[in-house]
């Protein structure tokens, strides 16, 4: 910790030597919050009802990539015979697969308890309830029986799946990605409505490893919210692999008998469709976790699930007055739906909230915020899709490199995927970047940072990407944007 | 090594400072952070910090004296070094910035090589202390772009380094500005005296003492304070590249200003500062905005687009002391909040305005403004828009005015307190109908003033 920062916690530090602030909630947004706020010294308790580190340590982000790494050496294996790899009696133990899943989980969960410790962060476990105190005064945060106070309240109580009617989940049948992550045996098959990241993940992941996969999606593209261009390159790599993927499709009746799920669904061409399979994954989307906390007696205004905040996190009321001391971060305030989201959200709250100077204190900008899902190929992406940059009205230079062509995608036999980038004509401004490929997740990380930092296409132009590398393609697709493209 | 220290850019248009006090002599010591002067910045007075340390050898510039940024201020050195050859050098290149009270500022920083300038405070953020722009490769080309001088640009990024959202405020702005033409030294006044801590409600500067009419004598040139400066340049871009257009209404402030008397009753006996007519004046402007936010836009920077805020920062314009212009302290969020909030707000920041203490980041930025010149018994006047601002309301006084009303299908004319407000809009953002919508907005908080407190 440095000086500056003692300085500038006084601001947010509780006079009576008591609490100064209540996390409620310890996933990404919630204990990264309470361990930056420690730093900036002031005195943080969280709350958590179930584990610490929140569905990104024990039921999303890292579980699923734990299953999804074996998936993945699975079905190099299976295609290894390209790059020599001959075997025979190659099977997937399931079982295996979830058990070494788990236990990242819960080494994950230890992992924040120790950060906690370390940062001297007292922690409760149990649901907390608000209640309004004193006008100009926080509320009150009710904890078990117990009533606790504090000077700022931090609402980072994420979001869980949204129920459909008709596709109520029953944790057996009809699966949440909870249920789904941790299932007793391998079904044979599986039915997902829904093609958004976790949707599209699940496909990948029970596709690759044998069992039967239909995806259902409404919208006319899966991953909606990416690139069109991405979406549709990424539905015809998946619909290889193997996966039957209806879009622009409507489920209109799902029914349960003994040993399968029945589904009714209309397609794109309007045709009336029927589809069995063992099980039914609903990944509609998520809500809020805004309810059960007493935020509709405060006043809270609560849209859709999320609740309002102003550009500092504070929670605001339905004539957008402000809250005392009452703010909220991550997931339950709205999209992008992202655990990195919520903890640079958590980061920039407590810091206004403990006093930084406006000038060093971290801001979020979803403009820059990345995305990604992690099938294979991954997609990462940042900044506007090309029909949000057309609809701006500003002239573009677009960009494409397949690593079809990049050596090292021939190489390692990952020739899947391009690299687009979307520039302002004039400036070179990086107004979006779209990765289809291996690991792009990583990959959008470089133009995220040049978007970040105001470097525009010429930049990258000048900057050596060593070669061979998976990198080198984001630089042959900004020489493709300049129509300078060497190897294309 | 001696070195030169130069003047600082401490407020993000300065093109020049007057070195309004010096607060370390020559042969002091001074350590990092010491505050060696004060400067009168276009906007405010402000604190001129040292990074280095050493012993202040020299004073270049004399109090009262303008010096142009970069340009040299001072010699700081070992105690008893020779700086003799320094001095040389610098009345060798150009006119000994030391020798009249108020020259024309020397053409560019005269550096000589063996004098590198003493780095400049941190947050005179362009020129980093290697001497190097700190600008996003971003910024510097949309400065060339739109023609943005960036030599004149502090920065809002990191470490102060000039990002986008700089050259496109810059660019709104307007061009860069003609350094002043007649900067002619005044004798007679003598130089502004300087207020060297914040509370200071008495005028902070004495009220000139009018010389008696004196019939043929001859005119007399006045150098103006670097603010009128700024403000007269600013005033000009935006009267001739904002198409003004004007719309004014009437309010009956009966219910207002009963309500204000409540409110004030009620604080009186707290012992609490009272609310004036102008706050909730600012809060129903702010909530006239948020029912009509598509009237709180700037037009950009490139003039093809407009910038829609969704935060409602109001700009209140508070009149310095007689002469000195005025400054436009700026309510964040006045929709937000209280009308107490923003009372307590506009005071302090009225107060340290007044004695030139406020910080750059407190006077820009603001979405929509606000004039109030009711307290001088002015019914009624038109003001010109602050850009990138989109549009002002001028405030005439309230008074007792008869008014037709009818009743029972009968006219009758009776007293009502009313009040005249004026709203100057830019048409290149707003038309005519969207600035009615949102004058009517403001006239229905103000005579419905419970739209105010709930």
């Amino acid at each position: 910790m440095i000086a500056s920062d003692k300085k500038e916690a006084e601001a947010g530090k509780s006079a009576d030597g008591g609490l100064d602030l209540i996390v409620i909630g310890g996933g990404p947004g919630g204990y990264v919050a309470a361990i930056r706020a420690s730093q900036l010294g002031l005195r943080v308790l969280v709350v958590e009802k179930e584990h610490l580190g929140g569905i990104c340590a024990n039921w999303g982000c890292i579980p699923t990539k734990a299953l999804l790494k074996s998936a993945e050496v699975f079905a190099s294996l299976k295609h290894g015979a390209e790059l020599g790899i001959e075997t025979t009696g190659l099977k997937f133990s399931y079982p295996k697969a979830i058990a070494h899943s788990r236990k990242i989980a819960e080494n994950q969960q230890k992992g924040v308890g120790f950060l906690f410790k370390k940062n001297k962060i007292d922690w409760i476990r149990g649901t907390a309830t608000l209640k309004a105190s004193e006008p100009g005064q926080s509320p009150t945060v009710e904890v078990a029986g117990k009533t606790l106070r504090a000077k700022h309240v931090l609402l980072a109580t994420g979001a869980r799946p949204r129920v459909l009617p008709g596709l109520e989940p029953d944790g057996k049948q009809l699966l949440t990605y909870f249920e789904a992550m941790n299932l007793p045996a391998q079904p044979a098959s599986l039915c997902i409505v829904g093609a958004g990241a976790i949707g599209v993940e699940f496909a990948y992941f029970y596709n690759a490893i044998g069992t039967r996969v239909t995806l259902i999606e409404a919208l006319p593209t899966i991953l909606p919210v990416e690139d069109a261009e991405i979406s549709a390159a990424l539905k015809k790599i998946l619909t290889d692999q193997g996966i039957a993927i209806h879009t622009g499709a409507k489920v209109t009746e799902v029914k349960k008998a003994a040993s399968e799920v029945e589904v009714r669904f209309t397609s794109a061409q309007g045709h009336a469709l029927t589809l069995r399979a063992e099980r039914l994954l609903s990944a509609v989307g998520v809500r809020g976790n805004s309810d059960g906390l007493g935020l509709e007696a405060l006043g809270a205004d609560i849209a859709r699930t999320f609740v309002r905040t102003d550009d500092r996190y504070r929670v605001l009321d339905a004539s957008g007055q402000v809250l005392t001391g009452l703010y909220a971060i991550g997931d339950v305030i709205g999209g992008p739906l992202l655990a990195h989201k919520a903890s640079a959200e958590g980061i920039s709250c407590v810091e206004a909230l403990a006093g930084v100077a406006e000038a060093a204190r971290r801001k979020v900008d979803l403009t820059t915020m990345p995305g990604a899902t992690f099938c294979r190929p991954e997609v990462g992406s940042m900044g506007l899709t090309e029909e949000k940059a057309r609809a701006t009205g500003r002239s573009l230079r677009i960009g494409r490199f397949p690593f079809k062509i990049s050596g090292k995608g021939q190489a390692t036999a990952e020739t899947d995927g391009l690299v687009k980038v979307i520039l302002d004509e004039k400036s070179g401004e990086i107004l979006g970047a779209h990765i289809l490929g291996g690991t792009a997740s990583d990959l959008i990380a470089t133009l995220t940072l040049a978007r970040q930092a105001e470097l525009t296409g010429h930049e990258i132009l000048h900057t050596v990407f060593a070669h061979p590398t998976f990198a080198e393609v984001i630089k042959g697709a900004v020489e493709a944007a300049y129509g300078e493209a060497i190897d294309l | 090594m001696a070195t030169l220290i130069v003047m600082p850019r401490l407020s993000p248009t300065m093109e020049e400072g007057v070195l309004a006090k010096w607060v370390k002599s020559e042969g002091d010591r001074v350590a990092p952070g010491d505050i060696i002067a004060e400067v009168e910045t276009d906007k405010a007075n402000m604190d001129f910090p040292l990074e280095d340390e050493g012993v202040l050898l020299k004073q270049l510039a004399r109090p009262g004296e303008t010096v142009k940024l970069g340009a040299p201020v001072g010699i700081l050195g070992d105690k008893g070094e020779d700086i003799a050859g320094l001095l040389a050098s610098l009345t060798g290149g150009s006119p000994a910035p030391s020798s009249a009270p108020a020259p024309a500022a020397p053409a560019a920083a005269p550096v000589s090589p063996a004098a590198a300038p003493v780095s400049a405070p941190p947050m005179a953020a362009a020129p980093s202390p290697t001497g190097r722009l700190l600008i996003s490769p971003l910024a510097r080309r949309l400065a060339d772009d739109l023609g943005v001088d960036v030599r004149s640009l502090s920065g809002s990024g990191p470490g102060g380094r000039i990002i986008k959202r700089d050259i496109e405020q810059a660019a709104a702005r307007g061009p860069a500005p003609v350094p002043p033409a007649h900067t002619l030294p005044v004798s007679a006044a003598p130089a502004a005296p300087v207020v060297t801590l914040a509370p200071a409600p008495a005028p902070v500067q004495p009220a000139p003492v009018l010389p008696a009419s004196m019939p043929g004598a001859p005119d007399e040139t006045v150098s103006l304070p670097m603010i009128r400066r700024t403000a007269a340049k600013r005033l000009v871009e935006a009267k001739q590249r904002v198409p003004h257009f004007y719309l004014t209404s009437d309010a009956t402030v009966d219910a207002l200003l009963d309500l204000r008397e409540q409110i004030n009753a009620s604080l009186a006996a707290a012992g609490g500062e009272k609310i004036s007519v102008n706050d909730l004046i600012i809060k129903a402007l702010a909530r006239a905005l948020r029912v009509v936010p598509a009237a709180n836009m700037s037009i950009a920077p490139d003039g093809q687009s407009a910038i829609l805020h969704h935060r409602i920062d109001i700009s209140v314009a508070v009149a310095l002391a007689e002469g000195d212009g005025l400054i436009t302290p700026v309510v964040r969020g006045a929709d937000q909040k209280s009308v107490g909030a923003i009372s307590a707000e506009v005071r302090e920041l009225a107060t340290r305005g007044r004695a030139k203490r406020l910080r750059p980041e407190e006077y820009t930025g603001g979405t929509f403004s606000i004039s109030n010149l009711g307290m001088y018994g002015i019914r009624e006047f038109l003001a010109i828009v602050n850009p990138p601002e989109s549009g002002i309301l001028a405030v005439g006084k309230a008074e007792k005015r008869p008014v037709v009303i009818e009743k029972d299908g009968k006219d009758e004319i009776r007293i009502q307190r009313r009040m005249t407000l004026t709203l100057s809009c830019d048409h290149r953002v707003i038309d005519g109908a969207l600035g009615a919508r949102l004058l009517a907005e403001v006239v229905k908080g103000l005579e419905h003033p419970f739209l105010l407190v709930i």
